[in-house]
């Protein structure tokens, strides 16, 4: 069998073409082959590298701008409350002060009115005082001008007061 | 595999004398042509019509210790039917016309021969550019041609733009022979330094594979000295690998005193079945494809010679079978580059290990 018996022949020079294809494969088309490959997957793993810490930075910063923002809105509503709080204060010191301002001031004004009462009374009293002593003045002249009904008069009078 | 050659030589038999006219019909010889096309010749056969040859004439050069060197066209043996130099092919014809046997003087070898065209025994060294390395020449030059544009359009397009056209062919290919062959097998740093080497190993092995499938190419990995060759090489890649903990493995195997002197030389007869596994597995894979291509095809022109009806009836039953084959021995080129490109990356994975244990791929 013939066909198992290797030639020298041929063995020697596939193992000469086999070695020059390896030596001139590898310089020129392997080596640089592998090398982009290798470069271009090193820069892949860069950009996943950098792209994660990228990511990160930003959720890092959201997380501050989230931090920034609840303080931010946390400050208004406090701003607000204080705000209402002293609105609300003034409103009710205002209305206090109002309404003793007000009971002042109806205080004052029955005080008065009730001063001008009593000297409009005086006066009304010593008005109707001279009117009485005057219509007496003048029923009296009168009166006195006549002695018999002065006399029934007076008995009258002095009859009544016998009845007090 | 010439699928075009066996169609003539069915009508003329095999190499019919073409002098004195004679036209002896011969039965069809499946053994013959089939053989004659899965071995190396000195001339590539291309195809025959009739009594015309299309043959490449291809150059013998031929070290001869006592005579010199001599080089020149394998036309001028015409075939086997001449001498030349001093030289002459060894044929069927010439066996049985000088009474010489078979076992000595094999078939398609050139012999020193003296003026009475008798052989001299002279031993000589056949360094001819045969068919078989005319065609791994060819497919040496194209692989080169092919990865050489391949590295051209990764120094164009750089690392930063995306593979295009055969580029992004042949870079799946490169990366898995990187990530799935070199490195799970090859420990450590050390897997980038083979990496150049196993892609080396697998793309000339799937060329030339690949090649032999077309039909009128030669059958290159399907011979053993090809074979050889490249097991020699991957032999040559482990030995350089090993270190002392390997030959300490070997040479002192871990097990008890008396069955050292008993698992040593099993152990050493072990570094050399790997090499000569992958020796004979890729050659009589392809071998083995070939002829049951051959064969299948060699059917029409059995059934031919009994009636020429059943031999073209035969046809569409031979087409069927060979296109299954052709994809069959398709898948089979790409396999048994893969296979050996791996295990000479386990072997030499092997020969580097610092852990205790071994495991035996085959």
């Amino acid at each position: 069998m013939d066909l198992l018996m290797p030639e020298l022949g041929l063995f020697s020079i596939s193992l000469l073409i086999f070695i020059i294809v390896f030596l001139i494969l590898k310089k020129f088309a392997w080596k640089p082959i592998l090398a982009t490959l290798k470069e271009r997957e090193d820069s892949i793993t860069d950009s996943i590298a950098t792209a994660e810490r990228v990511k990160e930075e930003m959720a890092q910063m959201k997380a501050e701008h989230e931090h920034v923002l609840a303080e931010a809105k946390a400050e208004r509503s406090k701003i607000l409350k204080e705000a209402k709080e002293l609105k609300d204060q003034i409103i009710s010191e205002a209305k206090a002060q109002a309404q003793a301002e007000a009971k002042k001031i109806v205080q004052d004004a029955s005080v008065a009115i009730e001063n001008q009462k009593l000297a409009a009374l005086t006066e009304v009293k010593n008005q109707v005082g001279n009117l009485v002593i005057e219509v007496a003045e003048k029923v009296l002249r009168k009166e006195l001008s006549d002695k018999k009904a002065q006399e029934a008069y007076i008995g009258q009078l002095a009859s009544e007061i016998k009845m007090n | 595999m010439a699928v075009s050659g066996a169609f003539a030589t069915a009508n003329e038999g095999h190499d019919p004398h073409a002098e004195g006219g004679h036209e002896e019909k011969k039965g069809f010889n499946a053994k013959e042509v089939i053989l004659g096309h899965v071995k190396d010749a000195h001339d590539w056969h291309l195809l025959s019509v009739g009594d015309f040859h299309l043959t490449m004439p291809l150059p013998v050069i031929i070290y001869n210790p006592a005579r010199g060197t001599s080089m020149f066209s394998s036309s001028k043996f015409e075939h086997g039917h001449k001498s030349y130099e001093g030289y002459r092919i060894v044929d069927a014809h010439y066996l049985e016309a000088n009474h010489l046997s078979p076992k000595l003087y094999t078939e398609g070898k050139i012999i020193a021969v003296d003026a009475n065209d008798q052989p001299t025994g002279e031993k000589i060294y056949d360094l001819s550019m045969t068919k078989n390395i005319t065609s791994m020449i060819l497919a040496a030059l194209l692989l080169v041609i092919l990865m050489l544009n391949v590295a051209k359009a990764y120094k164009l397009r750089g690392s930063r733009q995306a593979p295009k056209g055969f580029q992004s062919l042949i870079e799946p290919v490169i990366i898995f022979m990187r990530d799935e062959v070199v490195k799970p097998n090859i420990p450590g740093g050390k897997a980038d330094r083979y990496v150049p080497f196993i892609l080396t190993i697998f793309f000339f092995i799937l060329i030339n594979n690949l090649l032999g499938l077309l039909p009128g190419s030669a059958n290159v990995t399907g011979n053993i000295a090809v074979t050889f060759a490249l097991a020699l090489i991957s032999f040559v890649a482990m030995m350089a690998a090993t270190n002392r903990h390997f030959w300490g493995h070997i040479f002192n195997p871990p097990v008890p005193g008396f069955v050292k002197p008993i698992l040593a030389p099993v152990e050493l007869i072990g570094v050399f079945t790997k090499p000569i596994s992958l020796m004979v597995r890729l050659f009589a894979n392809i071998l083995a494809g070939h002829i049951i291509i051959l064969s299948i095809i060699s059917l029409v022109f059995i059934f031919g010679t009994l009636n020429r009806g059943i031999g073209y009836g035969f046809l569409p039953v031979t087409i069927a079978f060979n296109i299954v084959m052709m994809l069959l021995e398709l898948l089979v080129a790409f396999i048994q580059a893969f296979i050996f490109a791996n295990l000479t990356a386990v072997f030499i994975g092997q020969a580097m290990e610092h852990t205790g244990h071994h495991d035996e791929h085959h």
